[in-house]
């Protein structure tokens, strides 16, 4: 198991590479030059434009710029915003708290409510309780979140007033207010996820409540709520620890439509912005730090496999 | 009792008060470099407004009037002598002088990456009189500088702390507004502090002040129902019905400077040949074939003005004889008959990939239909649709343009031959004559006329299609009073209140 865990953690460099190398490629197949951005309405006058291009970089070679930009990331220097003038990296340690706390809220909420949910639809297979809450993660999957954030803004804060409606409070300077702004967003993230992990805990109980260890542990006169607990579920949440780290993944990569209805200053707006103003040290940066924490998450994935399922241990 | 009842009534006045003292603004976007020599966005304008004093300011009339300069005279036709605010000081301590006036625009003119040497480059060289004046030297008669000094150009820096800032100047600005730069957080909020030594204090009556950008218009408007925000800036047309419909809430407008229009490709590349872009017959009938007035009651709610010239109607360079024509479908059609093109005549259209923009094209592509031509919509993404107009790889692209104080920052640079935004690359010798010499000259009405024969020459071309002027909406705080609604959009913190 070490060695597994050894090979997974010596994977993440060449894995960061690979990423960077894309993320460097793929940003030159977009349309429209950043110079011709950045110029403004100096846009017509060639010198202007070439003065840019050499300031950034962007009048050499493709390797040139790469090894150029790479260099310095491998010594910390993640380089300057293109448009705003600040280095990339003090922005993303400004995004970075703001996602992680609502990714990890929205989180949380959705493994409350779609885990729960999935294993009451399952135990109570084509009964009542079963289609409420098939039909409440068919709701979840089907609300765009967007239309989701304005109807809660106009209900809860213009019409009844009781939270603001945008904005960010960080959780070391007002933590109540910190809450206050980002349940609505995270409930809103998190709504539709838990609709995907109620479906797939359903599905993995159904298939565990089939398993022969749980008809022993039911013989053996185990109580009905021991064996769904400690019995079946244990077992089903393997596909469903999977499933949620992907998801987790993404949360953590920006949630662009949310952050941009409640005003929250996250990933997902940082990188939004920084495309559509050809800002190209942004968007590798924070493409860089997202992949490396969707390697993390994955690694820890790979670890509760373990502490979940005990014959993994000695695999 | 009546001690913990009264301590409670001043707790609650006191809370009550601090909040007042905070005004939140919402942005349309979010603001790009906070530095005027480099800063390129209209957003970004605005934040300037509280952050940074100008040498001149406009009024609502959109005269030039005092603001770091008192006053001026012109020694010459090449001589500009300002007179100085005395007893300024930056919020870094520093006083502010004729040597700030003259580091600032050498700055302007000379700074690696400088937005502003465009607008100032007539500016010869800067003379020291005494501390509280100096000459600007010129190297030929501009009558457009002094409106540039309304603007980022007239901005004035601290000369130590902006030389010992270098190039992260734009992180911590320092200047002389009202309110001095305390953070940034990028898409989320600029914080600005009330600046204790300011020289106009006494007219400041927020302590701080938030930017906060709110690029979705159904957001913008929520939080504004919601309070969360006191002031918001350009609200959509179709946001006004809801926001007048709110009693905490009201809408103050004002004429913008800016124009919506479509631009033909004239000479610029291969695209150039298209049937529409090499007959001005054509683009005359496509003109004709357009109902403006429809446009923007369709599109705008009825709010915005049709216009057929580069000024806007709030101007005093306006030309009332170049008001826009009514739709004349018999003309458009006979136009395109003259011009010996069969019909229909295919049409492409770059349109920046927008809601308002995507639905004005689509009204205009069922106008022109029925004078023969037949609109191929291309709605594209903004960045690319500006490369693409660079490059010369478009027919017609539908773009507007945020608007100047003097009509030269909405022509010059569009229409004089062989510069900066003439994607066109339009030319024509009378045009070309006719802006030189309305730079020369200083007289309001001199120059208008200058300018209607300008219209004249360039309406036979027809490179341009002006639509109509957008007009500046401001959604509020029914209790904010103060709020000034000058033609340039900027919201001017001097005299802003919060009242009870």
């Amino acid at each position: 198991m070490k060695s597994h865990l050894g090979s997974r953690i010596a994977q993440i460099i060449p894995t960061l590479l690979l990423v960077s190398i894309l993320v460097f490629c793929l940003q030159q197949l977009m349309p429209g030059d950043p110079a011709v951005v950045l110029a403004g309405e100096e846009r017509g006058d060639p010198q202007v434009l070439a003065q840019i291009r050499a300031e950034l970089w962007l009048d050499r070679s493709l390797p040139v710029q790469y090894f150029h930009w790479i260099g310095n990331v491998l010594q910390g220097n993640l380089g300057l915003s293109w448009h705003i003038r600040q280095p990339v990296a003090q922005l993303i340690m400004q995004k970075l708290p703001v996602t992680l706390q609502l990714g990890g809220m929205a989180f949380v909420i959705a493994v409350l409510i779609g885990v729960p949910a999935g294993v009451i639809a399952a135990v109570h297979r084509n009964g009542f309780w079963d289609y409420v809450a098939n039909g409440i993660g068919l709701a979840g999957l089907s609300t765009p979140n967007f239309w989701l954030g304005i109807m809660l803004i106009l209900l809860v804060s213009v019409n009844l007033g009781w939270l603001p409606p945008s904005g960010y409070v960080p959780l070391t300077e007002d933590w109540r207010q910190s809450l206050a702004t980002t349940i609505m967003p995270a409930f809103v993230l998190g709504n539709a996820i838990a609709a995907i992990l109620m479906r797939h805990t359903r599905s993995a109980m159904l298939t565990a409540l089939d398993q022969d260890y749980v008809r022993t542990a039911r013989a053996k006169g185990l109580k009905e709520s021991r064996v769904i607990i400690w019995h079946a579920l244990r077992n089903a949440l393997m596909p469903v620890v999977t499933l949620g780290a992907l998801e987790l993944g993404t949360l953590l990569s920006g949630a662009v439509l949310t952050e941009q209805v409640f005003s929250i200053p996250g990933f997902g707006k940082m990188i939004v912005d920084a495309v559509f103003n050809r800002d190209y040290p942004v968007v590798q940066g924070v493409v860089l730090v997202t992949a490396f924490l969707y390697v993390l998450l994955n690694l820890a994935a790979d670890i509760l496999y373990v502490v979940i399922n005990p014959r993994l241990r000695s695999s | 009792m009546r001690r913990f009842l009264l301590a409670a009534a001043c707790v609650l006045t006191c809370l009550a008060t601090a909040q007042a003292q905070t005004l939140r603004i919402a942005l349309r976007e979010d603001p790009d470099v906070l530095d005027p020599t480099i800063a390129r966005s209209y957003v970004g304008r605005i934040v300037f407004a509280g952050l940074c004093d100008k040498l001149f300011d406009l009024n609502e009339k959109l005269e030039i009037v005092p603001q770091l300069a008192t006053g001026y005279e012109w020694a010459d036709s090449k001589t500009l002598v300002l007179h100085l605010r005395q007893g300024v000081v930056f919020h870094n301590g520093e006083t502010f002088d004729a040597v700030a006036v003259k580091f600032s625009l050498e700055r302007h003119l000379t700074m690696q990456g400088s937005f502003r040497r465009g607008e100032i480059s007539n500016i010869d060289h800067i003379e020291i009189v005494d501390p509280a004046t100096v000459r600007i030297v010129l190297k030929a008669p501009t009558s457009p500088l002094l409106a540039q000094f309304t603007d980022r150009s007239g901005m004035i820096y601290p000369p130590k702390a902006t030389e010992a800032a270098g190039k992260d100047f734009s992180q911590h600005p320092i200047c002389s507004g009202p309110f001095q730069f305390v953070e940034r957080v990028a898409q989320d909020r600029i914080v600005l502090d009330k600046f204790p030594g300011y020289w106009d204090v006494k007219n400041i009556h927020f302590d701080k002040v938030i930017y906060r950008p709110m690029p979705d218009s159904a957001v913008l408007t929520a939080n504004l129902r919601a309070g969360s925000v006191d002031l918001a800036e350009r609200v959509l047309p179709t946001d006004v019905a809801a926001i007048k419909a709110d009693a905490k809430l009201r809408v103050v407008t004002s004429p913008a400077l800016g124009y919506e229009g479509i631009t033909f490709n004239i000479a610029n590349g291969d695209r150039s040949k298209a049937p529409i872009d090499q007959s001005a017959l054509l683009r005359q009938a496509f003109e004709a074939a357009i109902d403006r007035q429809a446009l923007v009651d369709v599109v705008f709610a009825g709010m915005y003005q049709p216009n057929a010239q580069a000024v806007s109607p709030a101007s005093p360079f306006y030309v009332p004889d170049a008001a826009p024509l009514s739709r004349d479908l018999p003309r458009a059609k006979a136009l395109v008959k003259q011009s010996g093109v069969p019909a229909p005549i295919a049409v492409s259209m770059n349109v920046p990939n927008t809601p308002d923009r995507a639905q004005l094209a689509e009204v205009i592509q069922a106008m022109v239909r029925e004078a023969g031509f037949e609109l191929k919509i291309n709605l594209i993404e903004f960045a690319s649709s500006l490369q693409a107009a660079s490059q010369g790889n478009f027919e017609t692209y539908l773009i507007g343009w945020s608007g100047r104080a003097d009509p030269d920052g909405n022509l010059y640079a569009f229409m004089r031959t062989g510069v900066g935004q003439n994607d066109a690359h339009y030319s024509n010798a009378v045009v070309d004559e006719l802006l030189d010499r309305a730079r020369q000259v200083s007289g309001v009405a001199e120059r208008r006329a200058l300018y209607a024969k300008m219209w004249q020459a360039q309406r036979a071309d027809m490179p341009l299609i002006y639509l109509f002027t957008p007009v500046n909406i401001v959604g509020l705080s029914s209790k904010l009073t103060g709020f000034r609604p000058v033609p340039d959009g900027m919201i001017r913190l001097r005299g802003l209140e919060m009242g009870k």
